[in-house]
């Protein structure tokens, strides 16, 4: 199932990755506060052990159990990073009832081993816990009463390894062909390539991002798992238009009519003044022109393009909240992305 | 504007007491291309250089001739007619380098059989800190090869593109402490006489571990980690030895360091710490390199100034020139610029009178991306400048 059809509102899970350093975390968190502002119970978790949700928010370090970072009225904002050990004593507790036998686990060093080295168990734990939240309800029993979370947020880990992430069932089908684990893996697949769920990628408008961005919504996609938005992070706007860079391109005499224009308003224009002004315009117009062949590149993704400014004063005095105004707008926009 | 020392890299290529130059930093700072963009201009200086990139970009690394993976350094063409060096580059390919070291290390059966462990592979290809380790590895197999037969004098490392700076000097230590850990060992010591006695301290622990874990991650999967490691242990000593090994090669006062980091306050932040964790290792760091720095061109023209011209340019639309509309973009643009480098000089001062002693430099932002030899040689000149 490649085809998200709903509008972002009506997903229960939203994936967002990129390459490092994009702005993950911060869209992630826009996102998060976007939908709980629309009226919705919000779970943001964080997989990387960064405590970027933290910083982003300015709160104290997240623990291991959920914490309300925003009340909006209807909707809320909780936030959970997410602990590959502890996740894993819970786990062997809820199958294997081990009692006090997980301490001794731990005590030789084993939910370290597990949890750091074997391959994919990280993984596997880190979404399982995310699964786990998506799924959960306020009925006795797994799939009885309302959901308790009307939207998850998963920041993601960078476009390099999300794609051995969200593969779960590849990862384990090494070391478990049957039992809990395989089970597990199963049912996380299928909420994964579910059309309540989407991969959004943040990219930035330069070579190696948006590279990576391609290559993983190839990869994606060939895994059948469907894609939302591409937010393209860090968007600055053309200071100069079309008009502008076609006259810096081709008029011979513009030094002396931008002098004099200078002169008309009291200038004192001199000759490396204007050399300047004409040298960084120049310097824009071909940023530009590079940003704007960065962006046809990824829209051949055939994903919905979405920039985010780049705010001056970075995230924090309530930048986040700017960001998630922006992203508000499209909530309700119908996703399609072609496969 | 600058009140600490200023970093003379041309000073620093020149001296043949260099043989190694390690540039790190956060991610997507620049760490690459000055790396290459230094290598270029040793050589074309007369340095004999090896340039060890980790990720260069699709078309810096067409330009360097990086096109055969092979996991050896090969000569880049293109150098200045009058350059009296030579430049080498590589791309670190992990598995491979980790591949390397196995079979350096064991008689061709035995190594057949740990390439072929799956656990051995899930770590050679995925372990977070295995790049950081081999990138290592790598650069002590240049050096013993320059040593060797004098191939090369300089040898110039790029690192991983981690999101911090300081997972380079912890990452191999990691990996180096997992595969040495405790329950490793005890997972591994049946396999070894030597074991028993270490064993038996644990034996009822160890052995609820075993098979809890067994049962959770299948029992095969703990015989392929038995194998990997009793095999590596007659290889070579313990991994975090070998990492011990190369960190003292870095501390020597041949090898420089420099934290290279844009001019905003996230990036400078961790250039920060990682000044620290260095002069607390007693790392040698040469320097800071600002990079991407937005200049201005048009200096005589304040931001304010600017400002004020293009809005009476506005006011007077009637009369206007042609090129009216395009003076007043301009004069917009430069208030931009200007407000722009004005805030990066205020993160790079604050840099700055927190570490006062520490050399720093910077690079202009270029218009564009950074991708063939030109750019690297104009971003050298920039680093090479003599003064601030
Ligand atoms: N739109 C934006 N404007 C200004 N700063 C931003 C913006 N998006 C991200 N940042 C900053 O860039 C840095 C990296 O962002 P982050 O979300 O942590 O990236 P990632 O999670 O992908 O590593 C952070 O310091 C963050 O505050
Ligand atoms: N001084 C500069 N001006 C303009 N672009 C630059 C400059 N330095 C680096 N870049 C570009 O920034 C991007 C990231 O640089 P890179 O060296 O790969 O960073 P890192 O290795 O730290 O991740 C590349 O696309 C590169 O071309
Ligand atoms: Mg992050
Ligand atoms: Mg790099």
């Amino acid at each position: 199932m490649t085809l998200v059809s709903a509008a972002l509102s009506d997903l229960r899970l939203h994936v967002v990755t990129g390459k490092g350093g994009v702005g993950k975390t911060t869209v992630a968190s826009a996102l998060a506060l976007a939908l709980a502002q629309s009226g919705k119970r919000v779970l943001l978790v964080e997989v990387e052990g960064r405590q970027g949700i933290s910083q982003t928010f300015d709160v104290p370090p997240l623990g291991i159990d959920e914490r309300l970072l925003v009340n909006s009225g209807d909707g809320e904002l909780w936030g959970l990073a997410v602990d590959a050990k502890a996740a894993l004593l819970e786990y062997l507790q809820i199958f294997y009832k081990l009692g006090r036998a997980g301490n001794a686990l731990e005590k030789v060093g084993a939910i370290d081993f597990a949890t750091t080295i074997a391959p994919g168990v990280r993984d596997v734990l880190l979404i399982g816990k995310v699964y786990e939240a998506v799924g959960r309800t306020d009925g006795p029993r797994r799939g009885q009463g309302a959901c308790v979370w009307d939207a998850v947020v998963l920041d993601a880990p960078p476009t390099g390894r999300v794609g051995r992430f969200l593969g779960v069932n590849a990862e384990v089908a090494g070391i478990a062909r049957m039992g809990p684990i395989k089970n597990q893996a199963d049912s996380i697949t299928r909420l994964l390539q579910s059309t309540n769920t989407a991969v959004h990628l943040v990219s930035l408008l330069e070579e190696m991002p948006v590279q990576e961005t391609i290559d993983a919504v190839t990869e994606l996609r060939s895994a059948r798992f469907g894609l939302g938005l591409c937010v393209v992070n860090l968007v600055r706007d053309p200071l100069l238009d079309e008009r502008d860079t076609d006259l810096l391109a081709q008029t011979a005499d513009l030094e002396a009519s931008i002098k004099a224009d200078l002169d008309s308003v009291g200038v004192r224009a001199t000759g490396p003044m204007v050399r300047g002004l004409l040298s960084q315009g120049r310097d824009h117009a071909d940023r530009i022109l590079l940003q704007d062949e960065m962006a046809t590149e990824l829209a051949e993704t055939g994903l919905p393009l979405i920039p985010l400014p780049a705010l001056v004063d970075g995230v924090e005095e309530g930048g986040i909240s700017v960001l998630a105004e922006i992203l508000a707008e499209v909530l309700d926009t119908p996703l399609a992305s072609a496969p | 504007m600058s009140t600490s020392p200023h970093l003379d890299l041309d000073a620093l290529i020149a001296d043949r007491g260099i043989g190694v130059v390690v540039c790190c930093g956060a991610g997507g700072v620049g760490k690459t291309t000055t790396a290459a963009a230094l290598g270029l201009r040793a050589a074309e200086a007369g340095r004999r250089v090896v340039v060890l990139t980790i990720d260069p970009a699709r078309r810096l690394a067409q330009a360097l001739g990086l096109t055969e993976l092979d996991n050896t350094p090969r000569p880049v063409a293109g150098l200045t007619s009058g350059a009296t060096g030579s430049l080498d580059a590589m791309m670190l390919d992990m598995k491979r380098t980790f591949d390397e070291v196995v079979e350096a290390h064991a008689d061709p059966e035995k190594a057949a059989q740990i390439l072929a462990n799956p656990f051995y592979q899930a770590v050679s290809s995925s372990f977070a800190g295995t790049q950081e380790y081999m990138a290592m590895e790598k650069l002590g197999q240049l050096r013993a090869q320059a040593e060797r037969d004098g191939t090369w004098d300089l040898i110039v490392v790029d690192t991983p593109p981690s999101r911090s700076a300081l997972d380079f000097l912890d990452a191999p230590k990691r990996l180096g402490s997992f595969l040495d850990g405790r329950f490793i060992r005890l997972l591994a010591a049946p396999a070894k006489a030597g074991g028993r006695a270490y064993l038996k301290v644990f034996s009822v622990g160890v052995d609820l571990a075993a098979r809890t874990l067994s049962k959770v991650l299948g029992g095969q999967m703990l015989t392929d980690v038995q194998t990997f490691v009793a095999a590596l242990d007659t290889m070579f000593g313990g991994f975090r030895e070998r990492a011990d090994v190369t960190y003292a090669l870095l501390k020597e006062e041949s090898t420089a360091f420099l934290v290279v980091a844009s001019p905003e306050r996230d990036a400078l932040r961790e250039a920060a710490y990682f000044v620290e964790r260095l002069a607390a290792e007693s790392m040698p760091l040469a320097g800071l390199i600002v990079n991407r720095l937005t200049t201005v061109s048009a200096t005589t023209l304040s931001a304010a100034r600017a400002l004020a011209a293009a809005e009476q340019l506005e006011e007077h639309e009637s009369g206007a020139s042609v090129t009216a509309a395009l003076t007043g973009d301009l004069l917009r643009l430069h208030e931009d610029l200007a407000a722009t480098a004005n805030r990066q000089r205020a993160h790079v001062s604050r840099f700055e009178a927190a570490h006062p002693r520490v050399p720093s430099t910077t690079v202009p932002a270029r218009a564009t991306d950074v991708h063939d030899l030109a750019g690297l040689r104009a971003v050298g000149a920039a680093l090479g400048r003599a003064t601030a």
